[in-house]
């Protein structure tokens, strides 16, 4: 990756001058600066560092899109996460490059496969008929929760962070993530690759920044209805935002207790952890 | 209207003790550190018995046996054999439904019509369908060997006590796991009945232990280390200290909190089933019901014939004594609750809205409050808002399905809601959108212990009922 520097190359030619990236946040499908205006340091890049106010404006975009999104058929759903897989494998090299391992972008690249298969059968599979003793039916489904704030994990950075969102959004969940500070950039242009998938904007919100800065606000926000703490390693920090998040009884998933074996198979826990099971009854007559 | 003989039902098949102890490892003991307590008849204020409060030093002694017995029997015993103890409970309390019955109308105020049709054979039907469970963990979705998490620590509301008692012990026994399960102070006495039935089912000791108390006991059992699972059914408030309490722990937690359900009545329902299902959604148990319909909202256009209706259904109403059969609607069931109901509707009054009750006679002891209805509630009332947990309902309008579903999710809370219509499509469609977790459609407040129970945002996380509820209580 040569962005030069004005010299002149064997054949005389001057060299050609790189355009550098400047990093920004992901929310509501737009890529804004943070608020605040700052950023720090990474691999000689700035990456923008998300302030409170981010977090609000996440939630408010997270929000809006809940009725959209959960609104889509499971179908559509299922269609725009594989669609995620196939822009993600086009841009496989670009993830390399930035030093994630290849069999990584492989197995996320696949993760969003298993997860976008999940779409329209996670309901058949946690749902069913309930046999009444009475003249009525009644049947139970599950449903997405709402809005659900995560703090992703800092490694593996695209594995990671592909493994908590795609199971919150494949059933019908908005998301706002408080990405690692140690390893912004894979999540940077993760975004690219969901702003350019059909996926609603708002339903993924990234924040670069630092999670211990933001997390209570996330964590407290009376908008937002679950919290995924596997990012959290510190477990006076973790309890923090686990009393912060009884404000308004959030859902929340707990750190997990040991090393996670991020390519195996991840299971339907990370779905579930996020819907809530609907039952409606009618009588029957004639 | 004509008059209707006295019917009440003979106390005479309930032997009440003056004084009850706590029941740890299977025995009655006295309290080591803890008090005592009165728990009244609130239809009379009448005593009807002395009972132990567990102090901390009787919560531990209670976890540690509920842990032995999680160790030593409970956890190693096979499925089969446990299924076979869940179906001996629910045969008993088959065959004790008359004294269950009479025991929690006495000690609640509920109506024995409701203790005797609905309660107690719910009682009966959840220990039923989750001893069926016990040796078919492996079918029910959560994996080929999904195991038990230990002690569950379990705290019960007063509104219904062996049924909540019900839908906490039978799930965590089927599982696996063994519990400490504190009864509310003013309802203890079934809770101590029930662990009667457990000595004569044999169960092992240390499986079920009651501890009775208030709430420093309920407390102590949350905060208790040996206590893997917490389960809580009660006020919201308190749900939201639990939650806190067991933040950084890595107790499972499960909460059925508070609701403010709203029951939808469409032009084209057929009023007479609908004042039916109004009645019977917020009258049903003095509206003591979490998932009551107390804020009703019926559509423009059919809002004077639906009132005319449902007060002269209301006029019918019989109130008095809980031991009644013809009786209706009984007594609150505490003077504290009484208080509430009273503070609430008085706010009701004062900022605007207006209020009826059928003419009405209330007894000169004990706790009642007439049925009562408020018209031209607005969504900013703190009547439309709170959850009074009395016989009260808010009347509001509305114009369009859309208007309906915006003002039925207008709340914090999410646990049930009512659409009366006799439009099909419209019903599914109203249930898509309304954010509850039990939609009733022509009906309301049916329960039954195959259906998965619980609410959505702040009126707590987890199902009760159903195989959705075995996930409380596995490592899952």
């Amino acid at each position: 990756m040569s962005d030069g520097g004005g010299m002149v190359d064997g054949g005389g030619r001057p060299e050609r001058v790189g355009v550098r990236k400047t990093y920004k946040l992901f929310i509501g499908g737009k890529f804004p600066r943070s608020e605040s205006g700052r950023s720090y340091p990474v691999q000689n890049s700035n990456v923008a560092l998300a302030s409170r106010k981010d977090v609000r404006d996440a939630v408010l975009a997270a929000r809006a899109a809940v009725k959209g999104w959960s609104g889509t058929t499971a179908y559509n759903r299922g269609q725009i996460l594989y669609r995620v897989a196939e822009m993600l494998e086009g841009r496989r090299d670009q993830f390399v490059g930035l030093g994630v391992p290849a069999a990584e972008v492989d197995e996320a690249i696949d993760r969003w496969v298993w997860y976008a298969g999940w779409s329209d059968k996670i309901t058949q599979v946690y749902g069913n008929a309930n046999p009444v003793a009475g003249p009525y039916f009644n049947l139970s489904a599950p449903e997405p929760t709402g809005v659900v704030g995560v703090l992703a994990p800092a490694e593996p950075a695209l594995l990671g962070l592909v493994s908590v969102v795609a199971p919150a959004i494949v059933t019908g969940n908005t998301v706002v993530v408080l990405v690692a500070d140690t390893s912004p950039l894979p999540a940077i242009t993760l975004s690219e690759v969901l702003a350019t998938s059909d996926l609603p904007g708002g339903v993924v919100n990234l924040l670069t920044g630092r999670p211990t800065e933001t997390g209570s606000w996330l964590a407290g926000h009376m908008d937002v209805n679950a919290l995924d703490l596997t990012g959290v390693t510190d477990p006076e920090f973790g309890t923090e935002l686990e009393r912060a998040a009884a404000g308004n009884l959030k859902r929340v998933l707990r750190p997990p207790t040991g090393p996670v074996d991020w390519a195996a198979d991840p299971g339907t826990g990370r779905m579930t952890a996020f819907l809530e099971t609907k039952t409606v009854w009618h009588p029957k007559g004639i | 209207m004509f008059e209707y003989a006295p019917a009440p039902e003979s106390r005479s098949v309930v032997d009440l003790k003056p004084s009850y102890g706590l029941f740890i490892g299977g025995d009655f003991v006295e309290p080591g550190d803890g008090g005592s307590f009165k728990s009244i008849n609130p239809a009379s204020e009448e005593v009807l018995a002395e009972v132990a409060e567990a102090g901390p030093g009787d919560v531990d002694r209670a976890v540690r046996a509920a842990r032995r017995a999680y160790d030593e029997v409970w956890g190693p015993m096979s499925g089969r054999d446990r299924a076979k103890y869940l179906f001996r409970i629910a045969r008993i309390v088959q065959e004790r439904a008359r004294e269950l019955a009479v025991l929690e109308s006495l000690d609640n105020g509920k109506p024995i019509r409701e203790s005797r049709d609905v309660d107690i054979p719910l009682v009966a039907a959840h220990f039923f369908y989750y001893a069926g469970w016990a040796d078919k963990l492996g079918h029910a979705g959560f994996g080929p060997d999904p195991r038990p998490l230990g002690v569950a620590g379990q705290v019960i509301p007063w509104n219904f006590p062996l049924l909540m008692l019900a839908w906490k012990i039978a799930p965590a026994l089927a599982t696996g796991n063994t519990v400490v399960l504190k009864p509310a102070e003013t309802t203890p006495l079934t809770a101590l009945l029930f662990a009667e039935i457990c000595q004569q089912a044999d169960l092992p000791p240390g499986v079920v232990n009651i501890v009775t108390g208030a709430g420093a006991t309920g407390q102590a059992l949350v905060e208790h280390d040996g206590v893997a699972k917490v389960a809580f059914t009660g006020s919201t408030d308190v749900g939201r200290q639990i939650a806190r309490s067991v933040a950084g722990t890595r107790k499972k937690l499960t909460l059925e909190l508070g609701g403010k359900a709203a029951n939808i009545v469409f032009d084209d329902a057929p009023v007479d089933q609908a004042v039916e299902g109004i009645v019977n959604g917020i009258f049903f148990n003095q509206g003591h019901v979490c998932c009551a319909g107390s804020r009703l909202l019926v559509q423009e256009s059919v809002y004077d014939e639906v009132l005319v209706a449902l007060k002269r259904r209301m006029a019918q109403l019989r109130l008095g004594d809980p031991l009644d059969k013809n009786t209706d609607i009984g007594a609150i069931n505490s003077a504290a609750q009484l208080d509430r109901i009273r503070t609430l509707t008085e706010i009701g009054s004062a900022e605007g809205a207006e209020r009826w009750s059928p003419p009405c006679e209330l007894p000169d002891r004990g706790f009642w409050f007439a049925p009562t209805i408020f018209t031209g509630v607005s969504q900013t009332h703190r009547i439309a808002r709170d959850e009074i947990f009395g016989p009260v309902l808010s009347v509001l309008t509305f114009r369009t399905p859309a208007e309906a579903v915006e003002k039925a999710n207008n709340t914090p809370y999410g646990l049930s809601a009512g659409i009366w219509t006799d439009k099909g499509s419209r019903i599914l469609w109203m249930a898509d959108r309304l954010r509850a977790g039990v939609v009733w459609a022509n009906t309301f407040n049916k329960f039954d212990p195959t259906s998965p129970f619980g609410g959505f945002k702040e009126s707590g996380y987890g199902r009760e009922g159903g195989r959705q509820g075995l996930e409380a209580y596995l490592d899952v």
